[in-house]
């Protein structure tokens, strides 16, 4: 097994694949099969990386996720007529100008069902979000941009490492807090340690900036005039048409003229992005390549998602469960093994190089002077 | 390689030009060393070479100055990149990427070089700063040294012609430093790269030096020469070259190696003699040497307290301490006893668990096993400000303390917090830093002050034991001279006072008793001489040079040949700590 890092998009386009595979369906024996399918394949390829354990993070958001909705369910009630009475919360009369719209009253297990499941699909498409973040490095992806996105692209990178820093940076300054004998919390002890922090981070920002300056970021080539105006005017009328299109189609009448308007936009803006490019110098260090590993880990993603919205017809009922009359779930075979499909890139995927020996973090040491 | 042509530099707002009328070339292929004490405009005169200033900072430049022949008014940071490598004083701050690899191709990136080239660059750098095994680490995994070594690898490979360095070694213990420096020796011989360093630690770097810009500040004009010729006159001075011309060597020593050599007659007169105990205040067996009484050590003399008091009289107490903080185990079965009137030095490596022991006592960590007894009190369940009146930690950010926006409203807030009378920081302040205004805002002091004022704003509590974390970093030789003064009077009146630092020099000037942490245990503990004599990470130079006799600093040299002599010595040791 090579040692390499994996294409970040790859890993995208695998879990988005199955993402649309989860969006597909509503039983929850399904749903739980994806979330494990995706979760093996984090434990068997992640690295050591901090990102790598957001993963875990993600489950536990979708948790959240989960448990808000079978509150708002529990309070709010539902449309689902159901015979199976739990319990019957005392309703509070609404005024008539809030139709539809209940608080309290009774409880099914029908729509508790209901509610559960539906919530669970949205939990699992948080963990495949959840697993391509745990197994692609950002700051890779984000290499991966066309030129003309180079300077964004930093930007963003930059701001993900400043969390971490704004993190540490509370903990100190609060750690400073007791050290003065304070102890008082909740919003004066924020606005105490807010400013410090800000103060921070906007001194940390510009001597990153001053860095990068001396290090040659934001050099640029020399373009003609006429390439320079031919990007904007492409750019320009590339998301125009785009943004038109999607009206058109979200709307009702624009069906015939808006797909080949977001073609001809998407592809003008593209074109404009190609030049835009030209005026970057700058060149990359060892691109990941996209071999024949990448190529299985996205088909794979693919598969899934196509797979399963081509059975959907036929198997309406097992993928959407109805929630009335109440009945177990069952396992249809032939989708389960669609998503079993997605397990592949756990062993077919390369192994991320690991750091030899971690060692402690380096105390945080910055100092001095002024100018 | 370098030229300045009647530099000045003015900053906007500013009263007084931060650099003036400068002029001078720096030969290629030479390690230039730029002292001077804060203020002086160090980093101004590094930023005028990487185009930093003014095209970043603001300011007016007056003047010219040619980088490789390229006038820095008309070419930006940007477009001298090729040729100006810039490594600032936090290298974190520098990095833009992740990891090892990425980081030092970034420079390149940016240049636009062929891909080849880069891969092969990079190869190239990891081998020459010994990086290779680092290569996929992520940047925030690494140690100080290694962090510093990556920053200065990373605009290597871009092939600069200068490279110029911010206080390189500040932050670093005597290990990691020595690691950085062997580097920056190695490209200034293999690569004939002409090297600009701004280093307050000078005992760490005068000897690698072909050349000193000696910045006096307060207006003076700048000088420039061989670093021989600028040492026999610089106020700001490595101990090594305190003691050549405390003894008229001539010409004068600035490595130890160089020191030992000539120091066979100097040890042979001092084989009869006796050290004053280091810098102690106490009135130990050792003390028998005759003292000159005229210095602030030995004033305090009668009233500091002998190192090991009877059982009871502890201000803190450490029993089997352990702390675990994510996954590791920071510190193990460590046990301390802290005494009034007791001056320890705290050190060891980057990382061995020296900030830990220390915010441990103040309660910013529950021991994982073991009790930590402050007074009575446990610290981490102790109220704040209960602990606040036995004992006070200046963090290593002295920043981080101070929240208000004037030093008025600082001494007000403290006075608050710790129930104090009106008024009593401000009268610290002033005893400890004359004549700062109470509008100035605390961010606009110096590093100096800053230190003080944070230390005052401590002393308000008037705790028992006073912590200092690393204080001495970013402070010239006249902060650090004051500092050891105030430190001095407070043990002399009773208070503990423990300092985690690396700097040996201080250690030895100031510590009565040294404690060395190694991987979260103590491995050495005892009075100052016999612990760093013997040690070669941790020996002053005065001890280095003089070994294996016990002699500390050029201090206690030139009081003992004074008095043996019969006469008062009457050499320069001013500016030197």
């Amino acid at each position: 097994m090579p040692q390499r890092n994996l294409h970040p998009g790859a890993w995208w386009l695998w879990a988005l694949g199955l993402a649309t595979a989860a969006s597909r369906t509503t039983n929850p024996l399904l749903l739980l099969l994806i979330t494990a399918v995706a979760g093996y394949v984090v434990a068997a390829r992640r690295t050591d990386a901090p990102w790598a354990r957001s993963y875990s993070v993600f489950l536990k958001l979708g948790l959240l996720v989960l448990a808000i909705r079978m509150v708002f369910f529990t309070v709010l009630g539902s449309s689902i007529p159901g015979i199976h009475i739990l319990f019957t919360l005392p309703q509070i009369p609404l005024p008539s100008w809030a139709p539809g719209v209940q608080l309290g009253g009774p409880v099914s297990l029908e729509g508790l069902c209901f509610a559960l499941y539906d919530a669970l699909r949205l939990a699992v498409l948080l963990a495949c979000i959840g697993a391509a973040n745990a197994l692609a490095n950002p700051a890779r992806l984000l290499r991966s941009l066309p030129g003309a996105l180079y300077e964004a692209g930093v930007a963003v990178v930059v701001a993900l490492t400043f969390a971490p820093n704004l993190v540490a940076d509370v903990g100190r300054l609060r750690a400073a807090r007791r050290l003065r004998g304070r102890t008082e919390r909740g919003a004066k002890a924020l606005l105490t340690v807010g400013v410090p922090v800000l103060e921070n981070a906007l001194e940390r920002s510009v001597s990153l900036a001053a860095a990068m300056d001396t290090r040659g970021f934001g050099r640029t080539a020399d373009v003609p005039t006429a390439v320079r105006r031919t990007t904007a005017a492409l750019t320009l009328a590339g998301l125009l048409g785009v943004c038109v299109a999607a009206y058109g189609l979200l709307g009702a009448d624009g069906s015939v003229w808006a797909l080949p308007l977001l073609i001809v936009g998407a592809l003008a803006a593209a074109g404009g992005l190609l030049l835009g490019g030209r005026r970057a110098v700058r060149t990359r260090y060892r691109p990941d390549p996209w071999a024949w590993r990448e190529w299985t880990v996205a088909g794979c993603g693919i598969a899934v998602a196509v797979i399963m919205v081509s059975l959907g017809p036929a198997f309406a009922d097992a993928l959407n469960p109805p929630a009335v009359p109440l009945a177990a779930p069952t396992l249809p075979l032939l989708p389960a093994a669609a998503i079993l499909v997605g397990l592949l890139p756990a062993v077919t995927a390369p192994v991320a190089p690991r750091a030899a020996s971690v060692s402690r973090p380096a105390s945080v040491s910055r100092s001095k002077e002024t100018p | 390689m370098i030229t300045f042509e009647q530099v000045s530099v003015t900053y906007p707002e500013a009263s007084h030009p931060a650099l003036t009328s400068l002029d001078l070339t720096v030969p290629e292929g030479e390690l230039c060393l730029l002292v001077g004490p804060s203020g002086s405009g160090k980093s101004t005169l590094l930023g005028t070479v990487s185009g930093l200033v003014p095209h970043f900072t603001g300011g007016v430049l007056h003047g010219r100055v040619t980088v490789a022949g390229r006038d820095t008014r008309t070419h930006r940071p940007r477009d001298l990149a090729d040729v100006v490598g810039t490594v600032g004083q936090d290298p974190p701050a520098h990095f833009v990427t992740d990891t090892v690899e990425d980081e030092l191709a970034y420079g390149m990136e940016s240049l636009g070089l062929a891909p080849e080239v880069m891969r092969r660059r990079v190869e190239e750098t990891l081998d020459l700063l010994g990086l290779a095994e680092l290569r996929n680490r992520p940047l925030a995994t690494l140690s100080g040294g290694q962090q510093q070594r990556v920053a200065i690898g990373s605009v290597l490979t871009v092939h600069p012609k200068v490279l110029v360095l911010d206080e390189p070694t500040s932050a670093l213990d005597p290990g990691a430093a020595e690691e950085v420096l062997a580097v920056l020796q190695r490209l200034v011989h293999d690569l004939g790269t002409t090297v600009l360093l701004a280093e307050h630690r000078l005992e760490r770097v005068v000897q690698y030096a072909d050349q000193v810009i000696l910045l006096p500040g307060g207006g003076q004009a700048a000088r420039f020469g061989e670093t021989a010729d600028i040492m026999a006159v610089s106020p700001v001075h490595p101990p090594v070259v305190a003691l050549g011309r405390a003894v008229g060597w001539s010409p004068l020593p600035l490595s130890v190696r160089d020191a030992r050599r000539r120091a066979a007659p100097l040890r042979a007169r001092l084989a009869d003699l006796k050290p004053a105990p280091a810098p102690s205040p106490s009135g130990r067996s050792a003390g028998s040497a005759p003292s000159s009484g005229s210095d602030a050590s030995t004033a305090s003399t009668p009233s500091a307290p002998s190192p090991s008091p009877a059982p009871g009289s502890a201000l803190a107490d450490v029993t089997a301490l352990a702390v675990r903080r994510g996954g590791v185990e920071a510190l193990r079965r460590v046990d301390l006893t802290l005494h009034p009137g007791q001056i320890t030095a705290l050190m060891g490596r980057n990382g061995a668990g020296k900030s830990t022991l220390l915010n441990s006592l103040v309660g910013l960590h529950a021991p994982t096993s073991g009790r930590v007894d402050v007074a009575g009190l446990t610290p981490h369940k102790a109220k704040p400000a209960v602990l606040l009146k036995q004992v006070g930690l200046v963090p290593q950010e002295p920043r981080d303390l101070l929240y208000c926006d004037s030093v008025g409203a600082e001494c007000a807030a403290a006075d608050r917090d710790t129930g104090a009378a009106p008024g009593t920081c401000r009268a610290l302040v002033e005893r400890l830093l004359p004549g700062i205004p109470d509008a100035v805002h605390p961010r606009d002091l110096s590093e100096g002050q800053r230190l003080t004022l944070a230390l005052a704003v401590v002393l308000t509590a008037r705790p028992g034991l006073i912590l200092l974390d690393e204080p001495t970093r970013g402070l010239d030789y006249a902060a650090k001279s004051r500092l050891v003064d105030i430190l001095r009077d407070l043990a002399a009146t009773g208070h503990g006072v423990l300092l985690a630092t690396h700097d040996v020099e201080l250690a030895a000037e100031l510590a009565h008793r040294t404690v060395i942490l190694a991987e979260g245990e103590i491995v050495a503990d005892g009075l100052t001489p016999e612990i760093v004599v013997s040690s070669p990470a941790f020996a002053p130079q005065v001890a280095k040079i003089l070994n294996p006799e016990p002699w500390l600093t050029v201090r206690q040299v030139t009081e003992a040949l004074a008095g043996s002599e019969g006469s008062p010595g009457s050499v320069d040791i001013a500016g030197q700590i």
